[in-house]
């Protein structure tokens, strides 16, 4: 309640504001709220739900090989997603948290999938690992590995799907992320053929949505990316956000990670 | 045979493109299937049949051949419908909404929920509303600047029912053509530009 006082305080004033002021305002609103991040109340769950034995099988997550080793946290979210041996694929962290609570945990698809959005009723395990995962590699370099051929693969059909055009209004994520200066309302909108944008925008996600009050991670931004597309509904865990992810995280090479950070 | 011969050309080339990324795009294709699902309004189906303008401008390469943008800008305009009774002005007060609204044709709607245009998404359009985009240009005095001719009227509506017939490739739903809103709609929002009383035009 408290901070839905302060952004009313801090927006109202936009209403009579012109745009250039109004993005000032924006920038100072980020600025504002950027000393407190209600993400590192995610982190610290995240921890604790990574530490705390469960499942079927009622070990912890510690055994969980997420690229760098069993147990490694540190650094591990700027390397992903890339191919993991064990399971033959390319994983982004979500489907490397699926496939570590199955095989170590226990539990089924269906239970390692089950509510990966969190809301006013029920929060979500996977928000809080990944928050707290991601917050492991703050102030990392992005970089990911194209070296295995089937890297190179999600690469390549993450970069078919951002030029990839269709459904009922021709939309495409290259409609509204290949020009400078674009914004729907007004929200800006990164333009992903520009390294410096993308690596803004991809350094600091997952991040705490206020307008949402939750952590966000990648798959969700991407999910609701689609819906605003007119696109149909994108399946939790499936290959396609993960190659888009891949190929956003290769157009970020080089950026310094910056995440959970907070957003609209 | 003069402007077919570059158009043969141009077609060629374009089978010979798709059988080297064909392998990709079945993939592609897969993909797309194992990762999505068909929800309320929105059909799997209808996203993997891309027509002739979503697969031209789908090309990461931008490749298309003037002759190829030509022919399909043409096709495009010709399959524009113009209002039967000739009415083109609808209640701007309406269209307002209309252009406000983003509601329809997602996933998470009600299958008969009428769609918005969501013109401000993209659009500054009258000046009260500061919470505009800025993926398409200012339309704001839109009427006063071009005049209101039967051109302007006609032009207008043709960019709305379908923007693929003036520039291929256009950031802009064909409104019209893909039925995300109907004439009645459509009048609508040509009165929010054109109406001499519309805010649009103060």
């Amino acid at each position: 309640m408290k901070l839905f006082v302060l952004i009313c305080v801090i927006l109202l004033p936009f209403r009579v504001a012109i745009s250039d002021e109004t993005k000032d305002g924006i920038e100072e609103y980020r600025e504002l709220i950027a000393d407190g991040n209600p993400a590192e109340l995610w982190e610290l769950t995240g921890e604790e739900i990574w530490r705390t034995p469960t499942g079927p099988n009622d070990v912890s997550l510690e055994r969980c090989d997420l690229g760098e080793g069993p147990g490694v946290v540190e650094g591990v979210y700027v390397r992903l997603p890339r191919y993991f041996e064990d399971a033959n694929k390319v994983m982004d962290l979500e489907q490397r948290l699926i496939h570590c609570r199955m095989t170590i945990q226990g539990f089924s698809w269906e239970q390692a999938t089950a509510h990966p959005f969190g809301n006013s009723t029920q929060s979500s395990d996977i928000e809080a690992l990944v928050a707290y995962i991601a917050s492991q590699s703050r102030g990392r370099t992005i970089e990911v590995s194209l070296n295995h051929p089937d890297e190179k693969k999600a690469f390549e059909l993450g970069r078919q799907f951002f030029y990839f055009r269709a459904g009922a209004h021709d939309f495409g994520c290259v409609t509204c992320h290949s020009g400078d200066g674009m914004r729907i309302r007004l929200q800006e909108l990164p333009n992903f053929d520009d390294k410096r944008q993308a690596q803004r925008i991809y350094g600091t996600w997952p991040a705490y949505r206020v307008s949402q009050g939750e952590v966000r991670t990648m798959q969700h931004r991407l999910y609701d990316c689609l819906r605003q597309m007119r696109f149909p509904e994108a399946i939790y865990g499936t290959d396609l956000i993960t190659a888009i992810t891949m190929y956003l995280a290769k157009k970020a090479e080089g950026g310094t990670f910056d995440a959970p950070a907070m957003k609209r | 045979m003069k402007t077919l011969f570059p158009l043969g050309v141009g077609c060629s080339l374009l089978l010979l493109q798709s059988t080297v990324a064909s392998e990709l795009n079945d993939e592609f294709h897969q993909l797309l299937k194992s990762s999505l699902r068909s929800k309320g309004p929105v059909k799997v189906e209808r996203v993997l049949r891309q027509d002739e303008v979503q697969e031209l401008c789908s090309d990461p390469d931008q490749t298309i051949s003037t002759d190829m943008a030509t022919q399909v800008m043409k096709q495009q305009l010709e399959m524009i419908e113009y209002p039967e009774d000739g009415h083109f002005l609808g209640d701007w007060r309406q269209g307002e909404k209309i252009a406000q609204s983003g509601k329809g044709l997602r996933f998470n709607d009600k299958d008969d929920v009428p769609s918005g245009g969501n013109c401000y998404a993209c659009h500054q359009i009258t000046a009260d509303e500061l919470s505009y985009g800025t993926i398409g240009p200012s339309l704001l005095g839109y009427g006063k600047l071009r005049g209101y001719s039967d051109e302007v009227l006609r032009y207008t509506w043709g960019k709305i029912y379908n923007p693929q017939g003036y520039g291929l490739c256009s950031n802009m739903p064909r409104y019209g053509h893909q039925g995300i809103l109907t004439q009645e709609q459509i009048k609508d929002v040509m009165g929010l530009l054109l109406d001499p009383d519309s805010p649009v035009n103060q």
